[in-house]
């Protein structure tokens, strides 16, 4: 099969691959360059596990062709922690249990941030229609709707 | 959080250091890092993807199955069928001596449910496993199927599993498990009124976000590491020892970590043939199923269905419960004679009433087996009987939560199947809803004690 030149920026590192034509995003990450933070829970742009942020905006690496992310900056939950210091996305799902078996949790966290990067301020209902996308089979959504509320919050007391 | 002392203040401990504290998960920092690993998270030089060639009927007799022209297939290393495997037949509970074994790894002369899984498919790439595995050619003589639980009960109803030899569990009791407990004819015949109701469920799938699966790496001296997500590692290790026939010794199973599961990763499926092909094959091994398998062919809860006959006095009472349990296990056993005997035990409820008679069947169908799921054997039947209660408060003109007050087992009561009751706190369970839901209830009843028996 043949090879196309990828160039991306992930979590700030420059990457290039010589990556099997029609490969996603989600396997180009995962199988390709070792950041196994995106999940594959569906294959299929339903479940949202696989969530990352390409330029800014929220998007399916399970439906995103590798080829397409060529010169495009790319964010994992992997790199949201700086210097081992939790995001404060990261900090309110810890502190409000928004965890349990983990596994939608990379992709609930990049549906969050991008949210907050731009409303910082969210409604409750903007949370849950920011989170629609991404599904969880443990929680019952409500702690990871707190987290992401808190971490809003904490965000704006800092801010002030 | 809040912690009610003032139940049971004279029998409780109150040096408690851990209950009522909130303590920090310890696996949630690697969850929100994205550093948890997950089997899937496994990878390994020069592994092999793994896909099964599965059954498109639900019941058949296998004519042959021919495997030339994916062997062709560019990128294929290995094609497993029945034959390869070193103890075909086996089943899950045959290490607390539940037997017989009754299930097949790979398909052997014939296939009893939808989806079963008949060839594996071992190549290079997840896509060359797909392609080829769809140019596996098996040739099926279709037999009638049956998927009613009634139906498969009935004389002349296709037989489903010829390692049964009928088409219900035969439990050392029999067809059935029973529970009897004083008369409940005689119960019946006193009663007030008599209410015989029936209830009944579809199978439910779990729908984990993480799918079924396992990787598998050669050690180099024999010995496998499977990475699993199974929710029962030690089942998984004894029984894939069964199967392979190799010492334990030889399996290091790595686990523990599962995106969601509820009881929908306790059977063994995955780890045995995946072993299997990185033994044949010298291998690293990925086995994961699709999404679609994961809805279509990973054990779902039982259907079920429940009849219930009460007998209550006006008062309240109930002095009669007769009820039938069925649980449709599907093509193969797995945990359901399990799930269905636990139904036994539970079926009277929390209530204590004098004259029970309880009979509760596991029946083979041509459906996808069945297995555990979050209180399977029970949950259903807590439908069931709560539904009932309700029907029955209505039936004498009383309120539901009065009506359960007066029936409510409390220490020292004994149970249908003979265990007295202890350590209950039903009636302070409703104290609380009645409080919480603001659903007011007698005096006498928020006077009661479950410990305090006649209180």
């Amino acid at each position: 099969m043949a090879k196309v030149p990828v160039q991306f920026t992930l979590n700030g590192s420059e990457k290039a691959e010589f990556i099997d034509s029609g490969t996603t995003l989600l396997h180009a990450l995962r199988d390709k360059i070792g950041d196994t933070s995106p999940k594959g829970g569906c294959h299929q742009g339903t479940c949202g596990a696989c969530s990352v942020i390409i330029d800014g905006e929220l998007r399916l690496s399970c439906l995103t062709l590798v080829e397409t992310c060529n010169g495009a900056v790319i964010s994992t939950t992997s790199g949201l922690s700086e210097a081992g210091v939790l995001h404060p996305l990261q900090r309110a799902f810890l502190d409000t249990f928004a965890t349990q078996c983990g596994f939608c949790t990379p992709g609930m966290i990049m549906a969050a941030k991008v949210l907050l990067d731009h409303t910082p301020n969210p409604s409750r209902d903007e949370v849950i229609e920011a989170l629609s996308g991404n599904i969880c089979r443990c929680t019952g959504y409500e702690p990871i709707i707190q987290a992401v509320l808190t971490a809003a919050r904490s965000n704006s007391q800092n801010a002030a | 959080m809040e912690l009610r002392k003032s139940y049971f203040a004279d029998v409780r401990k109150d040096d408690l250091h851990e209950i009522g504290q909130p303590r920090p998960r310890s696996d949630s920092p690697g969850h929100v890092t994205g550093k948890t690993a997950f089997f899937a998270d496994r990878n390994f030089p020069g592994m092999l993807h793994l896909k099964m060639v599965r059954s498109p009927h639900h019941h058949a007799r296998i004519r042959s199955i021919d495997t030339s022209e994916a062997e062709k297939h560019p990128g294929v290393v290995k094609i497993l069928t029945a034959k390869d495997v070193p103890h075909n037949v086996y089943t899950i509970l045959i290490l607390i001596q539940v037997g017989p074994e009754d299930e097949t790894v790979l398909a052997d002369g014939k296939v009893r449910w939808k989806g079963e899984a008949v060839v594996a498919v071992l190549a290079e790439t997840e896509r060359a496993a797909q392609e080829a595995a769809a140019k596996v050619k098996v040739d099926y003589e279709v037999l009638p199927a049956v998927f009613d639980m009634e139906e498969a009960l009935k004389p002349g109803a296709p037989l489903v599993n010829e390692y049964h030899g009928q088409n219900y569990y035969l439990y050392d009791s029999g067809e059935c498990r029973k529970v009897r407990f004083g008369d409940v004819e005689a119960g019946f015949a006193g009663a007030d009124h008599i209410l015989e109701e029936s209830y009944q469920s579809s199978p439910i799938e779990h729908a984990p976000t993480e799918t079924t699966g396992c990787v598998v790496a050669p050690e180099g001296n024999d010995r496998f590491t499977c990475y699993t997500n199974t929710q029962a590692m030690f089942f998984t290790l004894d029984n894939t020892s069964i199967i392979l026939q190799m010492p334990g010794s030889k399996l290091h199973f790595v686990g523990g970590t599962v995106g969601g599961g509820f009881g929908g990763k306790v059977d063994v499926i995955v780890e045995p043939i995946a072993i299997l092909g990185a033994k044949l094959t010298g291998r690293p091994v990925c086995f994961i199923y699709s999404r679609e398998e994961e809805m279509q062919i990973s054990s779902p809860r039982a259907a079920e269905k429940v009849v219930i006959k009460d007998g209550v006095m006006k008062d309240g009472r109930i002095v009669a419960r007769k009820v039938t349990g069925y649980t449709d296990a599907g093509a193969y056993s797995r945990h359901s004679p399990y799930g269905a005997q636990k139904g036994a035990g539970h079926y009277p409820g929390p209530y204590t009433i004098p004259n029970v008679w309880i009979d509760t069947y596991c029946v083979y169908t041509n459906r996808t087996p069945s297995s555990a799921m979050r209180g399977f054997g029970v949950t259903i039947g807590d439908f069931a009987l709560e539904v009932q209660m309700d029907k029955l408060a209505r039936l004498i003109g009383m309120d539901p939560l009065e009506f359960r007050f007066i029936n409510a087992y409390r220490d020292g009561d004994m149970k249908a199947h003979r265990q007295p009751t202890e350590g209950a706190a039903l009636i302070e369970c409703m104290q609380e809803a009645s409080r919480a839901a603001n659903w007011p209830v007698a005096e006498k009843y928020m006077a009661m004690s479950s410990y305090v028996k006649g209180a």
